[in-house]
């Protein structure tokens, strides 16, 4: 049912657009992050249930943690699953990450060893989430900044071993791979070739910025040309699959993200980039 | 090196600045580490500019950020939502500005307001309903997000200046301590200096007292007439601001 869907992430300057309108923005779904909406009540509640009277939704999580050597939050996938009980997402998604360990939550996507004890623990974590939230989810690449040169497995063949086991889907975060294969010096073709194309489930482009060290995933700028490439590779191998655009900061009028998602849109078909 | 350990020493580097925790990842992991460092201070410090808005604004960029950056020192984050990390701010506002109290009373209101605006939802008050109620047995259902603090300054004076974008006043401390009251009504978060007594029988109603035993407290005040009209105003204003939402 999502093979060929192409979605935005909704964010608070596009919400007139997204309610407002006579006719809905064209999308085939919108995207947002869980935990804005994870609140007893009030208007973000109520701008998702009328978001969702109009197009499907995907969320998308970032404290889920299911790196955490010590466990989820149980507290978390229950507050999770009564928003999935409400909105009825057609996705449910977090990050191969840590953000929490023993009380402490660092709201940033922390990286993991590529080891047979990280990936020990993260299957555990997957399989409770799952458990609990009665649907399988599907588990994003980060973008990250610290390798780890000891850990013997690499972040694919990581992703592969941690679908096959919990059942999972992936989202495959092309934007994502750029940074990494970029701050590490490994080759984002080789990464594409080692994912196991029948669990990616949505794909993930987004902007990012140059820092003084590495490149960092700001989503604050449009999808640049190299991740274009990667993400026309990622589509020959994959095949369709929901795609949407995430932008974060510097966020411009909706239509230039329309703009945005027709590009991929052309590339999904086989077509060039720059075509009208 | 087990998963906990690298853990407990990214938590290391990111709460403390660590050093020795740092070394552990390797000299080649410094700038990556640099990067997470700046990446977990810039969200907690952009939560609390975010959450206390007015408190920036009277205290002036420079000197807010300083303050974030000492209470990020000294209190990381423990929740898995980051509008959580602000509820911890108005103490350490209280313990630094002891001696200018309106900045803890500015910095309550910003995240009374904030709070109330994803408070829980109340029932749709049913004004039809109204018509039907035995007031003498009647509980009313206050609104669940009501949040009250007693303001020794003229704080809120101060914040809706802010607010507006006008000129605040200047410091002044009350003559008498006031109650400030915070709640959502529909969607919109709004506030107000409570009547005398007001605050008091709020409490009260939302302890379940019956209507008639809030009337019997006016009475006991101001007399008997007196005390009868100012429940009837004090029931009609609070149904009005949707500070009842209807009754048990």
């Amino acid at each position: 049912m999502h093979g060929s869907s192409f979605g935005l992430g909704l964010r608070k300057p596009h919400y007139a657009d997204f309610l407002e309108g006579e006719s809905s923005v064209p999308v085939d779904f919108v995207e947002v992050i869980s935990e804005n909406f994870m609140v007893a009540g009030g208007k973000p509640r109520q701008i998702l249930r009328q978001v969702r009277e109009r197009h499907p939704v995907a969320l998308h999580g970032v404290s889920m943690s299911v790196g955490s050597a010590d466990g989820v939050d149980r507290d978390y996938l229950r507050r999770l699953r009564a928003l999935v009980d409400e909105i009825e997402p057609m996705i449910v998604s977090d990050h191969l990450c840590w953000t929490r360990i023993e009380g402490f939550n660092s709201h940033d996507l922390l990286p993991l060893p590529y080891t047979e004890e990280a990936l020990d623990i993260v299957c555990a974590n997957i399989a409770v989430a799952q458990d609990l939230l009665g649907r399988a989810m599907l588990i994003e690449n980060p973008s990250s900044y610290v390798a780890f040169d000891d850990a013997p497995m690499t972040e694919w063949e990581f992703l592969d071993a941690m679908s096959e086991r919990t059942g999972c889907g992936l989202l495959l975060d092309v934007n994502n791979i750029f940074v990494s294969a970029t701050n590490h010096g490994f080759d984002p073709h080789t990464y594409l070739a080692g994912i196991p194309a029948d669990r990616v489930r949505q794909i993930h482009l987004a902007g990012h910025s140059r820092g003084r060290t590495m490149l960092i995933d700001t989503h604050d700028k449009p999808v640049p040309p190299a991740v274009w490439a990667l993400y026309e590779a990622a589509i020959t191998r994959l095949g369709p699959v929901a795609t949407m655009i995430e932008r974060d900061d510097d966020i411009p009028p909706l239509a230039e993200l329309l703009d945005e998602l027709a590009i991929a849109r052309r590339l999904a078909r086989g077509e060039a980039r720059q075509a009208a | 090196m087990s998963l906990l350990a690298l853990q407990r020493d990214f938590r290391a580097w990111l709460a403390e600045e660590s050093h020795e925790a740092a070394a552990r990842f390797g000299d080649a992991a410094r700038p990556g580490l640099d990067i997470y460092l700046n990446n977990y201070r810039s969200q907690l410090v952009a939560c609390l500019s975010e959450t206390f808005e007015r408190v920036r604004q009277w205290l002036g960029e420079e000197r807010f950020l300083s303050i974030a950056a000492a209470h990020i020192d000294l209190t990381p984050p423990g929740a898995w939502t980051l509008d959580a990390y602000a509820q911890g701010f108005p103490d350490s506002l209280e313990r630094l500005f002891a001696d200018a109290p309106e900045v803890a009373e500015l910095g309550w209101l910003d995240l009374a307001l904030a709070e109330a605006f994803v408070g829980p939802d109340g029932p749709a008050l049913d004004a039809a309903a109204l018509g039907e109620v035995d007031w003498d047995d009647a509980v009313l259902r206050i609104a669940p997000t009501l949040a009250t603090r007693a303001f020794v300054t003229n704080a809120a004076a101060i914040w809706s200046a802010l607010s507006a974008g006008e000129m605040p006043p200047p410091v002044k401390h009350l003559a008498e301590t006031a109650t400030i009251l915070v709640w959502r009504k529909d969607l919109v978060s709004c506030f107000r200096t409570a009547e005398p007594h007001e605050a008091d029988l709020l409490a009260l109603a939302g302890d379940g007292a019956t209507f008639a035993a809030l009337c019997a407290q006016l009475i006991g005040r101001l007399g008997e007439e007196t005390g009868v009209s100012a429940a009837g105003a004090l029931l009609g204003r609070w149904l009005g601001e949707g500070l009842v939402v209807g009754t048990e």
